[in-house]
């Protein structure tokens, strides 16, 4: 904190003007949220990202930097299943809605009742798959509402629609076999009447895919491959990517090895966000695999990128790879906001990526033209994005080849920031990125097996980055491309975070405590510890009584905290592909756990 | 062999007291051929047999899917105290001498070519499928060799997990030679051994060479059985079940077609 406690300080002067609600206009015009997702707020959360633009904003101020500090537990709630939990409470009208991890039971609490008593729960009943067929990973990222409904995915690979009033089922759509490694996580989006969601299970040698369902009764509406022929990817004389590397015919085959493209990852497991005003919606595409990188020379189009495609055809307008020919396992999943800039003079749409590869990307969401990317984490793997060809410069020293001893490879395989989402504040203007500070050695070979089958596989090793720490919350300027404050965490931050108008951004660490701080300055204002890690997303709500609440989920897990809910030995540094020889402590301050916290004031 | 085996007298000596309800517990693959299965048709469940009636010990097996998390979910998790068929010297467990050592295959049909060196031209010019496990960028050591060598275009790629609805899974490689989708399948010898002999076509089995590309990338591994770390006692016994019954763990591997690499097995290795 210390050394950027100064420079927080200057930002917090120059921040302080007259007009309290477009303080920092003085500079220089800060981006803001694009009209669509700033309607006046309801008070409800009625998605994960709060809005299509998924800002992860609430423009609620009843809870304050000034009176932050008097928040307590307003009740709890057990979800019942101890692992990790990367969902998002949801609040509609005066019902709260909580999934868990497999089995994704959902709970309607009533909020109008003290003690939000349980209204329903509902089962959807996940085939067990043969006992370890299933891959590592049993989290869910949340549900969503729209019209009257409750949309969620079940790890066994079904998308689900419940009536939100009753918790019957309105429809059940099975779209994977979870015998052959496909599975589901992410939260789904809804847009207009289509529910998107996509698959996951790169590992297995899945190839990804995008569905748009009907809402009203789950039928399929369009289907796109992130790999194959231009057909399968739903690519057509409207796509007019920006970057030359993307324009020709059928790349999703030539950009491979013969065939090589049909178990090519390329899944969608992550973050989803619409623009109404050009019938937009975006996606990333998983990392390629599960070849090794020798064995799949070329691009390896569409994986490791972000596509827009229309709404209602699927059809795709612009795709932008961050990861040419990844060699590090990096998805391009994470959140996608979508905001309203000047850019040298002009205004612009655009789409704000905190990326895997270490980057902040700054992408006009109209053309796919990159028109910043700026490092937020220690970098060694990689030296910067030409925004002439778009593509990302490796570091060829730092390439994992088999065979070969690397050290010092940063960021990891699960990259600067994973899955768990910034949030944009619509007061400040500046993103508030939970991400991570690790960097890995890729050591040696050691003998391993699948199946009966002996191969000899890395032996991968993270370890906290420059600093000593593995975890940071950062306040980013999008425009400048550079970090205002940072709170430095022990461990890797794992949670999701809000931002709210009362100038409190909100985030969890992996030890339980659940942190409010200032949105200006950094400063922890409020914390509270609760039972086990939490790697979950904060919402925040008004309830039917006109008060002010926040929420999160705790409960240790996901990746990063498989030391703890899967019981891995933290002995074995390379378990959970490398990250427990970083966060083997984690078993020492922290235990299993699936709890609803709810906060007030008094 | 000779301290270990005492110290496993003794400590069979120890288990006497129990020994009229002693179980073996074992976890493995229930649809794994010829690995294991869950009736009991696997040479893995064989040799277990063998090693429980040395043991005088009734066999329990607890049956998981051999995939990531396998031990973890399994062995460590007290769920079982043996595992057979796994890697000699694996970290995080201990494990038995290996009683086999076996290769990595090509396997062709027999009117096809005949392939025996990851350097044979051909592998250039036929359709090639390896199998697929996708760990951090390593697949099998076939797939690195074939890589390193610029061959990639005709290569083709087979999930070893493939779809747990359909028997043995792993084994859908060697359908496909047998269909004509490839020419050539690289697999590791047991599982080639075995389904040569069963596909429709006649297929030829060949060691791969050179046995180790490189220092690094291995084609020949030894298989031993593991117990927990903790269970030096168990591994002594299991040992010495194996080398009493070495004659025929050899039947019963020959029965299964498993090609056998040169045998350098190192019986008693001290300080383990």
């Amino acid at each position: 904190m210390g050394r950027s406690l100064l420079l927080a300080l200057g930002i917090l002067l120059s921040f302080l003007s007259p007009s309290p609600s477009r303080a920092q206009t003085a500079s220089q015009p800060q981006p803001t949220a694009p009209p669509f997702a700033t309607t006046p707020d309801d008070g409800q959360w009625t998605m994960p990202a709060k809005n299509h633009a998924s800002t992860r904003y609430s423009d609620l101020s009843e809870i304050n930097a000034e009176n932050v500090k008097n928040l307590q537990v307003a009740f709890t709630f057990s979800t019942g299943v101890n692992r990790g939990q990367e969902s998002a409470p949801l609040v509609v009208g005066g019902t709260m809605y909580v999934l868990s991890p497999y089995p994704n039971i959902l709970y309607a609490l009533d909020l109008a009742q003290p003690g939000a008593p349980l209204k329903w729960q509902y089962n959807p009943k996940p085939a067990a798959a043969a006992q370890g067929v299933a891959c590592c990973d049993v989290v869910n990222r949340g549900p969503t509402f729209a019209n009257g409904r409750i949309y969620f995915t079940t790890l066994d690979a079904h998308v689900v629609a419940v009536n939100a009033e009753t918790g019957e089922e309105v429809w059940k759509t099975k779209l994977g076999e979870i015998s052959r490694g496909e599975t589901m996580t992410m939260a789904p989006l809804v847009a207009k009447d289509k529910v998107i969601v996509g698959i996951s299970g790169g590992e297995y040698g899945v190839r990804g895919w995008i569905h748009a369902l009907d809402a009203n009764t789950g039928k399929s509406v369009w289907k796109a491959y992130s790999t194959g022929p231009d057909q399968d990817v739903k690519i057509g004389p409207n796509f007019k990517p920006f970057y030359d590397s993307d324009k020709g015919q059928d790349l999703g085959v030539t950009t491979w090895p013969a065939d090589a493209w049909q178990q090519g990852g390329g899944t969608v497991w992550g973050w989803l966000s619409y623009d109404p005003d050009l019938n937009l919606l975006y996606h990333g595409t998983g990392n390629p695999g599960p070849w090794n990188p020798s064995q799949r020379p070329g691009d390896n189009k569409w994986t490791a990128g972000i596509f827009a495609r229309d709404l209602d055809t699927g059809e795709a307008r612009w795709f932008y790879q961050t990861a040419p020919h990844d060699l590090h396992d990096w998805d391009t999943i994470n959140e996608l906001v979508l905001l309203d800039t000047e850019w040298e003079g002009q205004q612009r749409k655009v789409l704000v990526h905190p990326g895997r590869t270490g980057f902040v990307y700054v992408i006009d969401r109209t053309t796919g033209e990159v028109l910043s990317a700026k490092p937020f984490h220690a970098l060694t793997a990689v030296t910067g994005v030409d925004l002439k060809t778009g593509r990302l410069q490796y570091n060829a020293e730092k390439e994992p080849v088999n065979n070969r001893v690397v050290r010092d490879i940063c960021p990891t395989a699960p990259g600067s920031k994973d899955w768990n989402p910034s949030a944009f504040s619509q007061k400040t203007g500046l993103l508030y990125i939970p991400h991570m500070n690790l960097c890995m050695d890729w050591e040696s070979v050691e003998p391993n097996y699948i199946a009966g089958t002996p191969y000899v596989g890395a032996e991968v090793r993270m370890f906290p980055g420059p600093g000593g720490h593995m975890g940071e919350f950062s306040a980013w300027d999008i425009k400048e491309g550079k970090e205002l404050w940072t709170v430095k965490e022990r461990f890797p931050v794992w949670s999701g975070a809000v931002a709210t108008a009362g100038d409190v951004v909100f985030y969890g660490n992996m030890e339980g405590w659940f942190k409010a701080v200032h949105a200006r300055t950094g400063e922890v204002l409020w914390q509270f510890k609760t039972s086990s890690g939490i790697v979950g997303q904060p919402t925040t709500y008004r309830g039917p009584d006109g008060k002010q609440y926040v929420a999160i989920l705790s409960g240790v897990g996901g990746w990063a905290g498989a030391v703890v809910s899967g019981d891995l030995d933290p002995r074995d540094g390379t378990a959970a592909l490398g990250f427990v020889n970083a966060v083997r402590d984690l078993k020492n301050v922290t235990t299993k756990g699936g709890t609803l916290y709810v906060f007030k004031l008094p | 062999m000779c301290s270990s085996f005492l110290r496993g007298v003794a400590l069979v000596v120890l288990l006497v007291g129990s020994a009229e309800a002693r179980e073996l517990r074992v976890c493995a693959d229930p649809n794994n051929l010829p690995f294991s299965n869950e009736a009991g048709e696997g040479l893995e469940n064989k040799l277990v047999a063998l090693v429980a009636e040395e043991l005088g010990a009734e066999i329990r097996y607890t049956w998981w899917a051999q995939r990531r998390g396998f031990l973890r979910n399994t062995l460590k998790a007290d769920a079982c105290d043996l595992v057979p068929g796994l890697p000699a010297n694996l970290e995080g467990v201990r494990t038995t001498a290996p009683y086999y050592r076996s290769s990595y295959v090509f396997v062709t049909r027999t009117e096809g070519p005949e392939v025996a060196s990851f350097n044979d031209p051909i592998l250039r010019d036929v359709k090639v499928g390896v199998h697929l496990i996708g760990d951090d960028g390593w697949n099998t050591p076939p797939a690195h060799a074939l890589a390193r060598r610029g061959i990639v275009e005709n290569v083709r790629g087979y999930m070893i997990y493939g779809d747990y609805n359909e028997p043995n899974p792993p084994a859908g490689i060697l359908r496909a030679l047998a269909v004509r989708e490839i020419d050539v399948a690289v697999v590791w010898g047991p599982l080639g051994g075995y389904f040569a002999s069963r596909e429709a076509v006649p297929l030829r089995v060949t060691p791969v060479r050179p046995a180790f590309d490189g220092p690094r990338l291995p084609m020949v591994f030894d298989i031993s059985m593991a117990v927990r770390k903790e269970d030096e006692g168990l591994r002594q016994e299991v040992d010495a079940a194996l080398a009493r019954r070495r004659t025929e763990v050899d039947l019963i591997l020959a029965a299964y077609g498993v090609p056998r690499a040169e045998p350098t097995f190192k019986h008693a290795e001290a300080g383990r």
